[in-house]
């Protein structure tokens, strides 16, 4: 049985750690050790990591398409997205001064996409953190549990799974209207089923192992083992998951958004395809309104899928040696 | 007698969702913010003073108890009642509204399943067979993109590419308006206006079938068997053929099923991109009218159509894999 990565789970290394570690000096306290197999399990991955080709073009897309969301401000004036002091010419193709053209109102495109891709990464990102929530939790549960309260539980995830998704969005955003964050619920509601049964059936297998057989064996409580024995392992299969979650969030954030039930006040990429058909780009043949934003989720969502594969791939031997 | 154990289990399941689907299409448009008495009157605008609105509320029997209004949902569901229709189509009955569209999806998303799924399975097993070869590599990448797409954008670049700028096909509809033609020249109009969103349906789902079955034919090779039949000297073509392929085809099979969900919501985007007259288009024009008694139908029927296309795969892969049926 090969070894499962554990990753971190966010906190500093405790005060046994600080200043040089070498590999001779034994920790003596529980939490040390287990720090120390963390940081060498991190190590361990990141090392197979980095030879994964898929992985590290997926990585370097997402750095660099980080940086612009977070740079934003800097790279380019956000008075670019207010119609009232755009002032270039109206659809426009690519210039030297507009470099990806301008749309009906006279602003910039590029500007547009810029600013496009921090809705889009951030409603990408929250809308992942609840569906893993909801997801992980509901996995959790059942598969821990066991007995009707699994049979229930997976009874509702299998009805989830079947519901048409978009169908169910459309209803549930307009009955509840258009704002962002009701964007991010829809998608989670729409998306946890397949991460519950992901997550459930990791920890069905972890249940069963010897050291939660002898950690409940020494009196451990149900909270003690959960938080400190399955879910450990069971993270880096909700990691994983998480990786195509947010690919899948996000290109539901544009098809909601496309059919007009995305928050009109926030620029997303999604928005900006929805105002380009709005207002007649494809007849117009403006296509240059309609391929930046378009190529930028191709990239991003490419991006998430190709890093979810490499870890999938590092995960599970079986693929690995295949 | 196994067999008709499971058949039975799995019926019961479809009974139980399917009631289910029903008691959360009926608390949905009641219990949710906004009972459909107020929906309705906002969706109307200020046309409805409130007498109105009280005279809608009995006409739709929301002063009666919730679970006497349940059951009259239940009865007059069962017997095809689905209500009428508010804006796109007012006082039209949904039914009928929707027997008029659903040809016109049937066999859009009926061709690019088919399509999509031959194709995709072919280039997957292609692929799984000289895996790392050079068309591995680029099938993988062209999938993996296609993946990654969202399937009206694709739609609107092929829309701008073939009917705007090169004029080889029509921008969108079933049939042309300013002619009409009939007999063989019809036929040849519908193909025309049919080709563009067919194309962009199959290219939509093809990546998805070329993965799974790269990657099931991939796990189906390591196995034992396969090993068995290369040792017994059997062709390299009999050993893809008849040993590997025909245990990888299997999950395929699900995954047809299970991906009639996500087909329906390409059907609802593209059809709007082409102005396709479909359920897909019917249900775009329901959410920006706030036709709401006509988005419940579609949410029902939609949620029917995957249920029952899961059941049947259900049956089908018990029927191919026996193991299924003994576990």
């Amino acid at each position: 049985m090969a070894r499962i990565p554990v990753l971190p789970t966010g906190t500093e290394p405790g005060p046994e750690f600080r200043g040089p570690v070498g590999e001779d000096r034994v920790p003596h306290t529980p939490r040390a050790i287990t720090w120390k197999r963390r940081r060498r399990a991190v190590t361990q991955f990141w090392s197979i990591y980095r030879t994964n080709g898929m992985g590290m073009v997926g990585l370097y897309v997402l750095v660099i398409f980080g940086a612009i969301a977070l740079l934003a401000p800097v790279i380019s004036s956000s008075r670019g997205l207010d119609p009232t002091l755009a002032n270039g010419p109206i659809l426009a193709g690519p210039s030297l001064k507009y470099p990806l053209g301008t749309d009906d109102l006279g602003r910039s495109v590029l500007t547009m996409t810029i600013w496009g891709s921090r809705i889009s990464l951030m409603v990408g990102l929250m809308a992942t953190v609840l569906t893993m929530i909801i997801g992980a939790s509901i996995g959790m549960i059942a598969g821990y549990r066991g007995r009707w309260v699994d049979a229930v539980l997976m009874r509702i995830t299998d009805w989830f799974l079947v519901i048409p998704w978009l169908a169910l969005a459309i209803v549930l955003a307009s009955i509840l209207g258009q704002s962002l964050f009701i964007i991010v619920v829809v998608i989670a509601v729409t998306s946890w089923p397949s991460t519950a049964r992901v997550v459930r059936a990791q920890v069905l297998s972890v249940k069963q192992r010897p050291y939660v057989e002898r950690a409940r064996a020494l009196g451990a409580s149900d909270w003690h083992l959960v938080t400190r024995h399955v879910l450990p392992n069971v993270f880096p299969v909700i990691f994983a998951n998480t990786i195509l979650v947010v690919a899948i969030a996000i290109l539901s954030e544009t098809t909601l958004s496309f059919l007009g039930l995305g928050d009109p006040l926030h620029v997303s990429w999604g928005t900006i395809l929805e105002f380009a058909y709005d207002a007649g780009a494809t007849s117009l043949g403006a296509w240059w309104w309609l391929v930046a934003p378009g190529v930028c989720i191709v990239l991003v969502v490419l991006a998430f899928t190709m890093c979810g594969y490499a870890f999938d791939e590092i995960l599970n031997p079986r693929i690995r040696e295949r | 007698m196994k067999t008709r154990t499971y058949l039975l289990q799995k019926i019961g399941q479809v009974v139980l969702t399917m009631f289910f689907i029903l008691l959360f299409n009926f608390l949905l448009f009641r219990v949710m913010p906004g009972n459909p008495a107020v929906l309705l009157a906002r969706a109307a605008g200020a046309r409805l003073t409130k007498a109105d609105q009280l005279q809608l509320i009995r006409d739709l029997g929301l002063d009666k108890p919730l679970i006497g209004q349940f059951f009259t949902y239940i009865g007059d569901t069962l017997r095809g009642n689905l209500g009428k229709s508010t804006i796109v189509y007012p006082g039209q009955s949904v039914m009928s509204i929707f027997s008029e569209f659903l040809r016109p999806t049937l066999i859009l998303v009926g061709i690019s399943t088919i399509l999509s799924t031959i194709f995709g399975v072919l280039m997957g097993i292609h692929a799984g067979w000289r895996r790392g070869s050079r068309f591995d590599l680029s099938s993988m990448g062209f999938s993996l993109v296609l993946y990654a797409m969202p399937e009206w954008w694709l739609g609107i670049l092929l829309l701008i590419f073939f009917a705007v700028t090169l004029g080889l096909f029509p921008t969108g509809g079933l049939v042309s308006v300013t002619q009409t033609y009939t007999g063989f020249g019809h036929f040849v109009d519908l193909l025309n206006h049919l080709f563009l969103p067919c194309l962009t349906l199959t290219l939509a789902y093809l990546g998805e079938y070329y993965l799974l079955m790269r990657s099931s034919l991939l796990d189906v090779l390591g196995e034992e068997y396969i090993t068995l039949a290369r040792a017994k000297g059997l062709r390299e073509k009999l050993v893809l053929w008849r040993h590997a392929v025909r245990n990888a085809l299997l999950p395929t099979v699900t995954l047809v099923a299970l991906n009639f969900g996500y087909v329906l919501a390409g059907a609802i985007t593209v059809e709007t991109v082409y102005s396709y007259p479909g359920l897909g288009k019917l249900t775009f024009d329901a959410l920006s009218a706030k036709d709401f008694p006509l988005l419940q139908g579609m949410f029902l029927f939609f949620s029917l159509a995957v249920i029952i296309a899961n059941l049947i795969a259900d049956l089908l892969y018990a029927y191919l894999d026996p193991r299924v049926r003994e576990a």
